[in-house]
């Protein structure tokens, strides 16, 4: 058994959150780069152009990519061979959070109270802690911006619906979202559990490389025909038009109840933005 | 591409057509969802503003925080339909343009017509590189709000899109939002 320490949690979790909020993902910049190559709107390609000088400069300066560095969103899986005992795991990342977003010069956005609001701070983030069967103790960061955030859905559908049903929510939400949470978006769904369970799932299918296919064929079936029907909505980077609606598709599906079918989308805006690390 | 500087005067505003690429040097004010409560709070109340908006521009955006030496942290664009049910107010106390992301409500669409303004589209997520067009930052008002604390940018060549123009034409027309 390999000993776990609050500082080893501690300085890993500062490292991601000023690695995931100043450098894009690499299948992100790839996705913009090949998508500029292609879009037919020349004010789409203006934007995804910018987007690319954009990170350019947030990687050169150590500048957040976006000031809305986001709710951080920390999933904590430990592996059989792991000794956490003893070790605030929820607390130590919660500390690397304020470090790495106090260090990287970040936005404080949280507020302490949701109803009464008042000065925003650094913390808290929201942890996710799983015991999982591969080995080593693994942290993902997602700094989730709250402009695309707010335009997550839910539905709880019918066990009878079929695949089209599922793939015209999908797209209705989408749409709802429009112009509006900057588009080229990234699309992550979470399909089967329960209504809370559905909601991570979609969060963490953000996670997966965007150029990766589910490996369930029937799901990476509906993940590509997705793709190309938001495509032609004809939203666009920022909304201006053009075929470059979204730049991913990721759905992550579980086991569910005979009564029911949770879906959930988790949209995110093109500056998807995470960093993991295995300690 | 057309060049603009603040203070927008009326026949600019009435030349501007929706699409237009403009870059905008001058002041702009930063006010987003917390200090535009306050503001139409003390509109309403006919209480004296901290911050004078006749004939400004307000930039919906909440940066990230200044290192020393910088002028400003990354400094993009922010939501500007959270801001539809209180503009309204604002541009009859005389604010001239918006600057934000995304599609904006009937009601200000023909606010922004009736008192002759403009809402002008930042590329959103594009932080670090709008960052590099704002010379300088002063505090104004609402330091307790942190990053949502008023703020006037000093800008050179800002980059935007003219999202409505003064005859409230909306290049997000076709694009209406579910209400």
């Amino acid at each position: 058994m390999r000993k776990i320490r609050e500082k080893d949690i501690r300085e890993c979790v500062r490292r991601l959150a000023l690695k995931a909020n100043v450098r894009l993902r690499d299948d992100v910049r790839r996705a913009i780069w090949a998508a500029a190559g292609r879009e037919v709107s020349a004010r789409g390609r203006r934007v995804l152009r910018e987007l690319l000088e954009n990170a350019k400069i947030a990687q050169r300066d150590s500048l957040a990519l976006c000031q809305d560095t986001g709710l951080p969103v920390v999933f904590v899986e430990i592996g059989p061979d792991v000794d956490a005992s003893g070790v605030n795991v929820t607390e130590a990342v919660q500390q690397g959070v304020v470090r790495g977003y106090r260090e990287g010069s970040l936005r404080n956005s949280i507020v302490a109270d949701p109803l009464r609001r008042g000065k925003p701070g650094f913390g808290p983030c929201i942890v996710h802690t799983t015991f999982v069967r591969s080995k080593g103790f693994k942290v993902t960061l997602l700094p989730k911006g709250f402009g695309c955030e707010n335009k997550t859905q839910l539905k709880m559908m019918p066990p009878t619906s079929d695949a089209k049903d599922i793939e015209d929510f999908i797209v209705g939400a989408v749409r709802d979202a429009g112009p509006d949470a900057c588009p080229p978006y990234i699309v992550g769904v979470g399909i089967g559990g329960s209504s809370d369970y559905a909601c991570q799932l979609a969060k963490e299918a953000l996670l997966r490389p965007i150029d990766k296919r589910s490996r369930v064929p029937h799901v990476a079936r509906m993940e590509k025909a997705l793709i190309q029907r938001l495509n032609r909505l004809g939203i666009g980077p920022m909304g201006l038009g053009g075929k470059t609606t979204v730049l991913g598709v990721n759905i992550l599906s579980y086991p569910t109840h005979i009564a029911g079918l949770p879906v959930c989308v988790n949209i995110s805006c093109h500056v998807l933005r995470s960093a993991s690390e295995i300690l | 591409m057309i060049r603009l500087s603040t203070p927008l005067d009326p026949s600019v505003l009435k030349s501007l057509r929706v699409g237009d690429e403009v870059l905008l040097s001058g002041k702009v004010l930063t006010a987003r969802d917390q200090a535009h409560k306050r503001i139409v709070a003390a509109l309403k109340k006919g209480a004296r503003l901290p911050v004078d908006i006749k004939g400004c521009v307000i930039y919906y955006c909440g940066p990230t925080k200044t290192r020393p030496g910088s002028a400003i942290g990354s400094c993009g664009p922010t939501t500007a339909g959270r801001m539809d049910k209180m503009t309204v107010p604002l541009l009859k106390a005389g604010l001239k343009g918006m600057i934000g992301k995304g599609r904006r409500s009937p009601e200000v669409r023909q606010a922004i017509r009736k008192y002759r303004a403009v809402y002008f589209l930042a590329t959103g997520g594009a932080g670090a590189l709008l960052s590099k067009k704002v010379r300088s930052a002063r505090l104004v008002c609402y330091a307790d709000l942190g990053p949502e604390a008023v703020v006037e940018l000093t800008v050179k060549d800002f980059p935007l899109v003219v999202g409505i123009d003064a005859e409230g034409r909306d290049v997000f027309a076709h694009q209406e939002r579910k209400r």
